[in-house]
């Protein structure tokens, strides 16, 4: 069979969805914001909810969020993300609004919106993409850095004693009884991104039942930052970034 | 039931990454010593035993894969 035989529409398997624009994504090759608005716009496309889903987009390298998602974006503050869908959620409670964020974003500027939200239990989405820095300012520790990590602000590695213990605010959410849900998932296999688009299916499922937050945590690459092709990036997180954020779900709902 | 599979990539949107590269069984894809305008020396299929898992579209941040796969 020769590859002409092979290009039909009929044989198709996998194409870009259609609630992600034309418009050439500005992230860094390999960087794992690509990955994730990918699979974030192929759930709302599988759901058929595009044109009933508001998003928020962040102060971080995904500020542009809403050039590249097909479907209503607002643009916060830095890390009032949650507070923002929020009010969008309280005005419009039959849409699905989810916020992106990253985790300087989430976890440092924004942990009083993050952890009000959660603890109220909006009825919204929050994806976190977490890098363990700041990526769009030049790679600057951030709350999420591993110890010993090194970053323009920590460039013999971050020490507790100077700079505090890194902070799992993903495991902190999931203390809250406004949670619902809350993952932890990665993008850099094939099995994981199968795995991870599965959990923001469920996040966004879950939004329905109108049951409190669902909160999806990335764990995802910053080549730049880390100074690293995207490669070795992947095999760093891997090797560095799982063994202090081990992949898994951190909250799942009772059976009823 | 076997299957042979092909794919489409966009060169132009190629940030040639190589992460895709990582994730195909069959180590028919690589990144080329061609470079697009951009200067990224794109991805380029290097063998013909593509099976058509979609393993490198899912990968890629850009999305600019498209897989084919028909039954032989
Ligand atoms: C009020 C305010 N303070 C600081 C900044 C500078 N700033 C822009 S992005 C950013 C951090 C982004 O890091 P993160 O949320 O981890 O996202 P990433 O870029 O890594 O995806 C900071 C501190 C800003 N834009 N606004
Ligand atoms: S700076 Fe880091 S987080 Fe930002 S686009 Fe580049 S790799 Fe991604
Ligand atoms: S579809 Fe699968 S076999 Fe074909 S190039 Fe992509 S990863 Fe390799
Ligand atoms: S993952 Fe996408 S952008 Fe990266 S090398 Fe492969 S096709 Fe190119």
């Amino acid at each position: 069979m020769t590859r002409e035989e092979i290009i039909k529409p009929e044989n198709l398997v996998y194409s870009k969805t259609k609630v992600l624009t034309d418009t050439v994504m500005h992230y860094c090759p390999g960087c794992g914001h690509g990955t994730t608005h990918r699979l974030v716009a192929e759930v709302i496309d599988e759901m058929g909810i595009q044109s009933e889903t508001l998003g928020v987009a962040p102060v971080g390298c995904a500020v542009l969020a809403y050039n590249y998602f097909d479907v209503d974006i607002a643009e916060a503050a830095h890390g009032r993300a949650p507070a923002l869908a929020t009010a969008m959620k309280r005005l419009r409670p039959e849409k699905f609004v989810f916020t992106y964020q990253g985790d300087g974003d989430l976890a440092a500027i924004g942990t009083g919106e993050t952890i009000h939200a959660c603890n109220r239990g909006e009825n919204i989405t929050i994806i976190f993409v977490n890098n363990g820095i700041y990526g769009m300012t030049g790679g600057q520790m951030a709350p999420t850095t591993l110890e010993g990590m090194v970053t323009a602000t920590s460039p013999y590695g971050r020490e507790q004693q100077f700079n505090g213990h890194p902070l799992k605010i993903t495991e902190l959410v999931a203390q809250l009884p406004g949670t619902y849900y809350v993952t932890r998932q990665a993008v850099y296999t094939p099995a994981l991104v199968r795995r991870a688009k599965k959990a923001i299916r469920q996040a966004f499922e879950y939004q329905k039942l109108n049951k409190g937050v669902t909160f999806v945590e990335i764990v995802s690459n910053c080549n730049s930052g880390w100074k690293m092709s995207p490669v070795k990036a992947n095999e760093w997180l891997e090797e560095n970034m799982l063994p202090f954020y081990p992949l898994g779900d951190l909250k799942v709902p009772e059976k009823e | 039931m076997a299957f042979k599979g092909t794919i489409v990539i966009d060169t132009e949107g190629c940030k040639g990454c190589g992460v895709c590269v990582t994730g195909c069984p069959q180590k028919c894809i690589a990144l080329g010593k061609k470079a697009n305008k951009k200067g990224y020396n794109h991805l380029e299929i290097i063998a013909d035993t593509c099976i058509g898992c979609a393993n490198c579209a899912i990968l890629c941040p850009d999305g600019v894969i498209e897989v084919y796969r028909a039954k032989v």
